[in-house]
């Protein structure tokens, strides 16, 4: 029994309610659930979370480094996309 | 430590101590990594809870480190080595299911302990449910899994009988504990496929039990260790 023969898992952890899940790491687990008590053992262990989601990493599809350009650059000059121009009201915090 | 209160502490207490050592004899020898983590965070929700328990009684330092083996008050099944991992997982099922069962009793209730076990009580539902997973898995996996977890649950059966032995102090329906425990584990056995060992589960072989000092021979061995370090440099900090 070898870390290679289980699949790995991507962790999502949401760290308070009211936040979304953001990645958090991988881990290796033979099945859903004890990915998820691996990643409650590995990535809430200093009180981090309030709810974890894992996925495997093969489900995941993901951009190219390649694609890098046509993807991403031309979304960097049009300061017009980002809503800069609006007073954040007092007490709004996450926005 | 002759009141009943800090006999039933130091009982408690020894068994949280001595099986926290032997989960974190699996640091840097786990089958995977995870596990490991695993193993050692079960390992400290016990060595706080011996904390607790053994400063109820005096100095948890001199308590851990400067006792002779025969003072120990501790079960025998949580002294049993680690054995491969199977063995770690059946002494797991068999301690955290009474330990779990225990708290959870003692944190109902209104005597010296309902605090310690409110809180503990739910480090062990996860103790509990982790060895639970893990029987299901080797049980009813390969037929290795199954023929070692088989072995594992049939070796240390026969240590399961002093959980349930009085301890001084330990105000709790012993028999209700045992009925529930039995229950517990014979479910988790067959959801598993093992069949539920068929032998007694305490007897002459056991010369005592460690609730009175009495321990077997592969504790000495696991105390030497544990202690030495802190007997050569008495005092030592960093």
């Amino acid at each position: 029994m070898t870390n290679t023969d289980w699949p790995l898992w991507e962790v999502f952890v949401r760290s308070r309610r009211g936040l979304s899940h953001t990645h958090a790491g991988s881990l290796h687990a033979p099945d859903a659930e004890l990915a998820l008590r691996n990643a409650r053992d590995l990535y809430t262990r200093r009180g981090e979370g309030v709810s974890i989601w894992v996925v495997p990493s093969s489900v995941i599809t993901a951009s190219s480094p390649d694609e890098k350009d046509p993807f991403f650059e031309p979304a960097a000059d049009k300061p017009y996309r980002h809503p800069t121009f609006y007073e954040i009201p007092e007490g709004v915090k996450h926005l | 430590m002759t009141t009943p209160g800090s006999a039933a502490a130091l009982a408690l207490g020894d068994d949280a101590l001595v099986l926290s050592h032997r989960l974190g004899e699996w640091a840097g020898n786990a089958p995977v990594l995870e596990e490991e983590v695993a193993l050692a965070n079960i390992a400290l929700d016990l060595l706080g809870q011996a904390r607790v328990l053994l400063s109820l009684v005096g100095d948890e330092d001199e308590l851990a480190y400067l006792r002779e083996e025969r003072a120990f008050r501790n079960l025998q099944l949580v002294e049993q080595p680690n054995g491969d991992f199977a063995h770690t997982i059946a002494r797991q099922l068999y301690f955290s299911t009474y330990q779990h069962l225990l708290y959870a009793e003692l944190s109902a209730g209104d005597g010296p302990f309902a605090p310690l076990a409110a809180k503990a009580v739910k480090e062990v539902a996860y103790h509990r449910d982790h060895a639970e997973q893990w029987t299901l898995r080797l049980g009813d996996g390969t037929d290795v899994g199954h023929d070692r977890m088989g072995r594992a649950c049939e070796s240390l059966w026969r240590f399961t009988g002093e959980m349930f032995q009085p301890v001084e102090g330990l105000d709790v329906d012993r028999e209700r504990l045992e009925g529930a425990w039995l229950d517990s584990v014979e479910n988790v056995l067959r959801r598993a496929t093992l069949t539920v060992p068929e032998g007694p589960r305490s007897g002459a072989w056991q010369a005592g039990a460690g609730r009175q000092g009495l321990h077997t021979e592969p504790f000495g061995r696991m105390l030497a260790e544990m202690q030495h370090l802190h007997r050569s440099h008495p005092g030592a900090s960093w």
